[in-house]
């Protein structure tokens, strides 16, 4: 007979990791009391520890699968895919922060803990099982990031990103609520399997339940930043402090995507026709949008921006291309483009040292000559962004136009490779303004450890999963089989 | 019919209300415009047989919240009315598309059916329905109240890291 507190222990098994994440985070606040300011840096490194024993948790726990606490968590291997993604987005975040940090005179141990809650709020979405843990998770995640991106209480264009970001936000979420209790109305239950279940059996000419699934999209498209509800995402990515935009493009773009898998191929697969209309004109959209507006921007953060948008669009591609095959796809794409969008804010975080910005794009000129090792990093960077191959963004993009064309949608793949074309020209414009023009002034690059082991770690990822990319697919095919 | 009627003072006080916070230039009949409109949500509320929400909703809305905000005004002394233009020209073009898209949802839902129960008439618990909801958060909804109190913790941290002054500024 276990014991009360075996029984505990048993049923609060499935939110470990979060648990874990959430704890760290509230002992970094404790912490922060007690540390001076030159030494805010351990904090970091405390929650890049607290995220590795998360993320060996989620490891551990990888056999159990099932559905939790009264049908609103699910702990199945989709989930736990998405978690690992959101601790290398956080881990990669943490390790470009802390030298940042320090340049920009904001070192405070809020930080991390904003972080690590801002994750907790991801995994809770990529778990959820009910559309009111849904919602909190992505308040939660919301929430930590609209202050994470008014971090540099100084500066204007900090305050104004987290306000609009913060009111804009507050907008889709209202929209969001709207459709849920539409419906709630519908099905009578807010449990995603009972809406599924309500679906198969439903009339489906009902035009209520159209008028949810797209109420539902247009919030999903605002996280996500698809286009036509991109317009915060220039302003906030370049406004916010450049740490915080390399931990905004990976992690809730990732969770907006985790989401979108499981409500759209899941809990409205019934809907299938009518949401892959839906989903391939959003995905059109959100690439043209994207890669045009891309193209005549000067400020590297603001075309990394637009970068991030056109990327959603082709991880749109997969979600409408739908089934097993699309899920996969789309979730080695959103892995492939957080380590690489990582890496590349992690170049342009080494240019930026105290009193100068280093964020346009001319500031890179002669980074080639000047700086070998930058300037290769970025050179990587910037091929992988543009779908060159062997690196691994050109994987990502092959396996999502693959499963467009098997899914009967080959016009969207050819939109797609039309698109990425484009994107060549503003991402190699990186690189010629590197290796062709003449350095204005000596750059002196601001390195740090942390900084050196987070472009490692990204420049490793995107290499090897460009060589050998089979393993990371079929454990993604491996954890959609669970929900399709 | 008597709950319809009821239903649809309380509908349009509430949206009259709303536009009207948002469009008077002095902020103190703001947020008396405010407390109106909690008011009457908390009238929606016990047409739902929702007694304790209706409650919980007059005292913390209407009680805490909106005396914080007048505080607020009060402190920070907005005396003079704001006189800065409340919008841009454009926005004959956005009420428009506002009235268009809102005309759609009515449309679709006045066409649409809601054919659960919970779609058709509000549920009736014996008595307040306080031990109901308690049950129903702390057993089926205990991970969504947890993460709703790690939200607010965030508010908070987030207020005071925000607002707070420091030595440095």
């Amino acid at each position: 007979m276990p014991t009360l507190y075996q029984q505990f222990m048993q049923s609060m098994m499935p939110i470990l990791p979060e648990a874990i994440v959430i704890i760290v985070g509230l002992t970094v606040l404790v912490f922060d009391f007690f540390i001076e300011k030159e030494r805010k840096s351990l904090l970091g490194w405390y929650s890049l520890a607290g995220i590795t024993i998360a993320a060996y948790a989620s490891y551990t726990l990888m056999p159990m699968s099932g559905v939790f606490f009264g049908g609103t968590f699910h702990f199945d291997p989709f989930a736990t895919f998405f978690n690992f993604v959101f601790y290398i987005a956080c881990g990669l975040g943490i390790l470009v922060s802390i030298n940042y940090l320090e340049v920009e005179d904001i070192h405070r141990g809020e930080y991390y803990a904003l972080m690590l809650f801002a994750t907790s709020g991801m995994m809770f979405m990529a778990s959820a099982g009910d559309l009111i843990i849904l919602y909190l998770g992505l308040e939660l995640m919301a929430l930590s990031i609209y202050i994470l991106a008014g971090f540099m209480r100084g500066s204007n264009r900090s305050n104004e990103a987290a306000i609009k970001y913060l009111i804009l936000g507050a907008f889709s979420s209202g929209i969001m609520l709207y459709g849920m209790s539409l419906l709630y109305g519908l099905a009578g239950t807010t449990n995603l399997s009972g809406i599924l279940a309500f679906l198969r059996v439903a009339d489906l000419s009902n035009p209520v339940i159209f008028l949810a699934m797209i109420m539902l999209t247009v919030s999903f498209g605002f996280k996500v930043a698809a286009a036509p509800f991109h317009m915060w995402v220039p302003d906030v990515y370049e406004g916010a402090p450049t740490s915080v935009t390399a931990f905004m493009s990976a992690g809730p773009k990732v969770a907006g995507f985790a989401v979108l898998l499981r409500v759209f191929l899941y809990t409205f697969e019934p809907l299938r026709e009518h949401s892959t209309a839906i989903l391939a004109g959003l995905a059109v959209l959100t690439m043209a949008v994207g890669n045009v507006m891309a193209l005549s921007q000067t400020n590297i953060k603001r075309m990394l921006a637009y970068s991030s948008i056109a990327h959603a669009g082709y991880a749109l591609v997969g979600l409408a291309a739908g089934g097993p095959d699309g899920a996969a796809s789309v979730m080695l794409y959103v892995l492939i483009y957080a380590f690489m969008n990582m890496g590349a804010f992690g170049v342009v975080i080494m240019l930026r040292k105290a009193g100068e910005r280093g964020e346009e794009i001319s500031d890179f000129a002669g980074l080639g000559k000047t700086n070998k090792t930058a300037a290769f990093l970025m050179l990587i960077f910037m091929f992988s962004l543009t779908g060159i191959p062997p690196l691994a963004g050109f994987i990502g993009k092959f396996y999502i136009f693959k499963s467009a064309v098997q899914a009967g949608l080959v016009w969207l793949a050819v939109a797609g490779v039309l698109f990425s074309a484009i994107s060549a020209y503003f991402y190699l414009r990186v690189i010629m303004v590197m290796y062709m023009h003449e350095p204005k002034e000596s750059i002196e690059l601001s390195s740090a450890p942390s900084l050196a082991l987070a472009l490692a770690i990204s420049v490793t990822a995107v290499i090897v999963i460009g060589v050998y990319p089979t393993d990371l697919l079929n454990y993604a095919r491996a954890s959609i089989a669970g929900i399709m | 019919m008597v709950n319809q009627v009821i239903f649809f003072y309380f509908a349009v006080v509430i949206l009259a209300s709303a536009i009207l916070t948002i469009t008077q230039r002095n902020p103190i009949h703001s947020v008396m415009f405010m407390l109106l409109l909690f008011f009457h949500i908390a009238g929606v509320f016990v047409l739902l047989n929702a007694e304790f929400l209706a409650a919980v909703q007059l005292i913390v809305y209407a009680g805490a919240i909106l005396i914080l905000y007048l505080f607020v005004v009060m402190l920070l002394n907005v005396d003079r009315e704001s006189t800065a233009a409340r919008a841009n020209r454009f926005w004959p073009w956005m009420a428009g598309f506002g009235v268009v898209i809102a005309a759609e949802v009515i449309l679709l839902i006045v066409r649409g059916t809601f054919p659960s129960e919970a779609g058709q008439q509000p549920m009736r618990l014996a008595g307040s329905g306080v031990k109901e909801l308690g049950e129903l958060l702390y057993q089926k909804y205990l991970v969504p109240f947890e993460v709703a109190s790690i939200i607010l913790l965030v508010g908070l941290v987030g207020a005071v890291m925000l607002a707070k002054k420091r030595a440095s500024d």
